[in-house]
């Protein structure tokens, strides 16, 4: 086990690396200049023009420039935002809170139903049911966040008035942020009514991030129940006359667990693209709207910190994937 | 800014948390659901209009302010002025008794004067202020205006008295001191952040002296505000005014709806008809000051002859393009400068839309199978919703007169850059919008011999035009400058370097129980003097 783990932190550092370099060079291949882009129409002139990169450091070459950024990240330093020119790493952190928040409360939906429902579509095999629901997977799978996103709102907030239209709590609620997640902060500030102010705040966020995952979830879930339920080992079980809450629950399941374990990592990464969306149809207060801010307006410290930062998450998720998946299946990690 | 929070707020939110309405957060709390977050709190260091609205426009003031929903100029920290005979000396004479706000980390020991006028040009005029290179230090409006080239320097005369000393005589000085880069911020906790060595909290935790003061900023989610109670210029109807960031603009309207906002910014143009018949919505419009053009390169043959570019603009059906492009959100322009700027000649006539005369005027000129390109620009801006789509249309009745056009595009800032150059190839779809109401600020600007290369993307320098522009900056007399400006109108519509297109109509949907909200004509949002019904 411990070669295994050193193995996998081994490749870690590689990836880094690549990483680094990915992000630096793909922002800058990207046609536009961020001087061009923070003057807009009034333009500058080409003496204030040359003041501003070399300002920013964007008049050195690339190795250097490259340089100074990994020698940064060496000594946690990302660097300043060219727009607000605050420094990249708090402003990350002041917003990564709300996308983590938001993106575990949809893994826990899309884990929570998900996952009862492809069991139960595997054993009602060709029922009703499962053409039902691996139907509506599918549609789930296809679904425009940013449509499905509006369509909510509008349902459940504009018409039938249940939910609230956007933000993380309401405007009525007023407390400093103590860890950043609202669904702590409100319990801390012992205000009547914040926690459940936060709660209502994430139902219709959770539903659309978690749509996607919740939709592969139930797929992966079905499949890999299917193919244990025709294993020897279940029908054995079956046949000494265990009860089929048991077959199921206990021999079939644990065995199916193991890909559909492997999906849910991979789905972290898939959670953080579609919180761009969510996060800008909801007004929360994330990274997904911060990056792609950044992205338009060629912010480059921004990018390159935020998607490090991201990266860097989607790692470490991945790594202990990784563990937990050798931890439950001893094949992988004796494998040489 | 996160830690920057007053403590009585939240003794306020446990007692608000009794309110039943949303929006009814307190007796007088107006929430206005805005775009996005701002740079930051000092607008001298910025550009974008969402800046302004959580900074100028409600911390701070200036020497001398628009009047709110005009472009009127009239006075504010200065009481009054007087300018020299030879226009090279302004006298501001400060009103006394003016109140910084007192906030956590401040509290003022003396009212606003002279000292806090000269910190808060000297910060961004002189290279070796203290202040200069604090927050990255650089000032982007305050040399967009040539204020480096043009101020000599920012004296105190008393206590109460501040001098401008000019380089040359610039009529539109006083316009300019209205906009949001010279607004005044307190020298006292400028000194007293520098000491305590953390200077940059002046641009992030602002202390200002205008109707609002800001309690606290939760980046992209919320800012809140309360009313200044000293304001000089008494305390503003509303209690608390709070910016609900909200980026999409489909949400913004359902939050207007659910009352979850009171006033919200640029609605979705499909949405506007829905809004008109939606009795939570009371939908305002304004005339923008803006215009939207098709900029010849005047340098390039044919262009530069003004037959061939008059004959362009006569084949452009401008009414299918408002309603195409602009879903009737817009008015066809016919001048360079928008109708609410004074100087607005109405007596200029528009090229008829004549596609046979316009044929017959290309075929004079000696031009036949014409082949150029259309610049689109690859964003939505306020005088060009869709520039793809305008392109398009210009094509097909160019098209018709015989004239063959490929539409090309390029990333925005690419597009900024490349569409500078004189030798570029094609016309270029632009627009401006106005800073300080004043028409220097298009017609020198965009048409003027400086900006050839530059901001004059029709790189046209028409001396007669040049000479009446360069006369008008340098008169004070405001009706001879009218006259000059509409005389130089005239030229430019003889001369057609641009096709004028559109201006664009702004929408502005409040809630019924919102008192008094104006559409600020230069964009901007300023919540001092209105009020909610009870």
């Amino acid at each position: 086990m411990f070669r295994f783990i050193i193995t996998r932190l081994g490749l870690v550092i590689p990836t880094f690396v690549g990483i680094t370099l990915l992000t630096f060079a793909m922002i800058r291949l990207v046609p536009g200049d961020p001087i061009e882009l923070l003057a807009g129409e009034r333009g500058v002139s080409p003496e204030r023009h040359a003041e501003l990169r070399a300002a920013y450091g964007l008049d050195k070459p690339m190795l250097e420039q490259y340089w100074i950024y990994a020698k940064g990240i060496l000594s946690g330093d990302l660097g300043k935002s060219i727009v607000t020119r605050q420094p990249v790493i708090d402003e990350f952190f002041t917003l990564f809170p709300a996308t983590v928040e938001l993106s575990f409360c949809a893994m826990l939906f899309a884990v929570m139903v998900g996952l009862p429902v492809g069991v139960l579509a595997a054993v009602k095999r060709g029922s009703v049911f499962d053409h039902t629901v691996m139907g509506t997977a599918l549609t789930g799978y296809s679904m425009p966040i940013f449509w499905w996103g509006l369509l909510l709102i509008i349902l459940f907030s504009g018409i039938l008035g249940w939910t609230p239209v956007s933000g993380r709590i309401s405007l009525l609620y007023y407390f400093e942020p103590v860890t950043g997640f609202m669904l702590v902060d409100s319990l801390l500030s012992g205000q009547d009514g914040a926690f459940s102010s936060a709660v209502s705040h994430l139902v219709l966020p959770t539903i659309v991030l978690g749509t996607i995952p919740l939709a592969v979830i139930a797929r992966q879930t079905r499949s890999a129940m299917l193919e244990v339920l025709g294993e020897d080992y279940v029908r054995t079980a079956r046949a000494k006359g265990l009860s089929p809450l048991r077959v199921i629950g206990i021999h079939a399941l644990r065995n199916a667990l193991i890909p559909v374990i492997t999906v849910i990592g991979l789905q972290v990464g898939v959670l953080f693209a579609g919180a761009v969306l969510t996060e800008t149809i909801f007004s929360w207060p994330g990274i997904g709207k911060w990056l792609i801010d950044s992205i338009s307006r060629r912010d480059y410290p921004s990018v390159q910190g935020g998607i490090l930062l991201i990266a860097t998450t989607v790692i470490l998720v991945n790594l202990l994937v990784d563990l937990v998946y050798g931890l439950v299946n001893p094949r992988i990690r004796h494998r040489r | 800014m996160s830690k920057f929070v007053k403590s009585s707020l939240i003794g306020a939110g446990v007692a608000l948390g009794l309110a039943l309405s949303p929006v009814a957060l307190a007796a007088k709390t107006l929430v206005f659901c805005s775009e996005g977050s701002p740079e930051g709190f000092n607008p001298s260091l910025y550009t974008a209009g969402t800046t302004f609205d959580a900074s100028s426009r409600q911390v701070y003031n200036r020497l001398v302010e628009f009047e709110r929903g005009t472009t009127v100029i009239g006075p504010a920290l200065a009481e009054s002025w007087d300018v020299s005979e030879d226009g090279l000396e302004y006298t501001f004479h400060l009103r006394k008794g003016v109140k910084f706000h007192t906030t956590d980390n401040f509290t003022p020991t003396r009212d606003m004067n002279a000292d806090d006028v000269v910190w808060s040009f000297m910060r961004q005029f002189d290279e070796n202020h203290p202040y200069h290179k604090v927050s990255g230090g650089s000032y982007e409006y305050f040399n967009g205006m040539s204020m480096p080239d043009l101020l000599k320097d920012v004296e105190k005369v008393d206590d109460y008295t501040v001098k401008f000393l000019l380089n040359r005589p610039e009529a539109p000085m006083i316009a300019n001191l209205g906009m949001d880069f010279a607004s005044i911020m307190s020298a006292e906790y400028a000194a007293k952040m520098q000491e305590a060595g953390t200077p940059e909290k002046v641009d992030l935790e602002p202390v200002g002296t205008g109707p609002f003061q800001v309690v606290a900023y939760q980046k992209d989610a919320v800012i809140r505000f309360k009313a200044h109670p000293d304001y000089w210029g008494g305390k503003a109807p509303l209690d608390n005014l709070v910016f609900a960031i909200t980026p999409d603009p489909s949400v913004r309207y359902q939050k207007l709806k659910a009352g979850e906002c009171h006033v919200m910014p640029y609605p979705n143009p499909a949405d506007i008809e829905a809004m008109r018949s939606d009795p939570d919505v009371n939908l305002l419009e304004q005339e923008g000051l803006n215009v939207g053009y098709l900029a010849y390169n005047s340098q390039m043959a044919p262009f530069d002859n003004a037959k061939v570019r008059k004959a362009l603009n006569m084949a452009i059906n401008k009414d299918a393009i408002i309603e195409a492009v602009f879903q009737g959100a817009g008015k066809v322009a016919k001048n360079p400068i928008p109708p609410t700027i004074w100087s607005y000649n109405d007596a200029t006539q528009d090229d008829p839309y004549d596609p046979e005369a316009a044929k017959a005027m290309l075929a004079e000129a000696g031009v036949s199978d014409l082949k150029t390109n259309i610049w689109a620009m690859p964003v939505q801006r306020p005088y060009n919703p869709n520039a793809r789509r305008m392109a398009e249309l210009i094509q097909a009745d160019w098209a018709a007169v015989g004239v063959t056009a490929d539409i090309v595009s390029y990333e925005w800032g690419e597009y900024l850059e490349r569409s500078k150059a004189t030798d570029r190839d094609g016309a270029v779809l632009l627009g401006w919008t106005g800073d300080n109401g004043d028409p220097d600020n298009f017609l020198a600007v965009l048409l003027g011999c400086d900006g050839v290369g530059g901001s004059n993307r029709a790189q046209w320098c028409h001396q007669p035009f040049e000479d009446l522009i360069q006369k008008a900056k340098v008169v004070s007399d405001r009706d001879e400058r009218t006259k000059l400006y509409q005389e130089a109108q005239l030229v430019f519509k003889e001369q057609a370097p641009w096709a004028t297109i559109a201006h664009s109509v702004v929408y502005k949907p409040v809630r019924p129980e919102v008192v008094d909200f104006r559409i600020d004509p230069f964009g901007g949002h300023v919540f001092y003097g209105v009020d909610l019904k009870e």
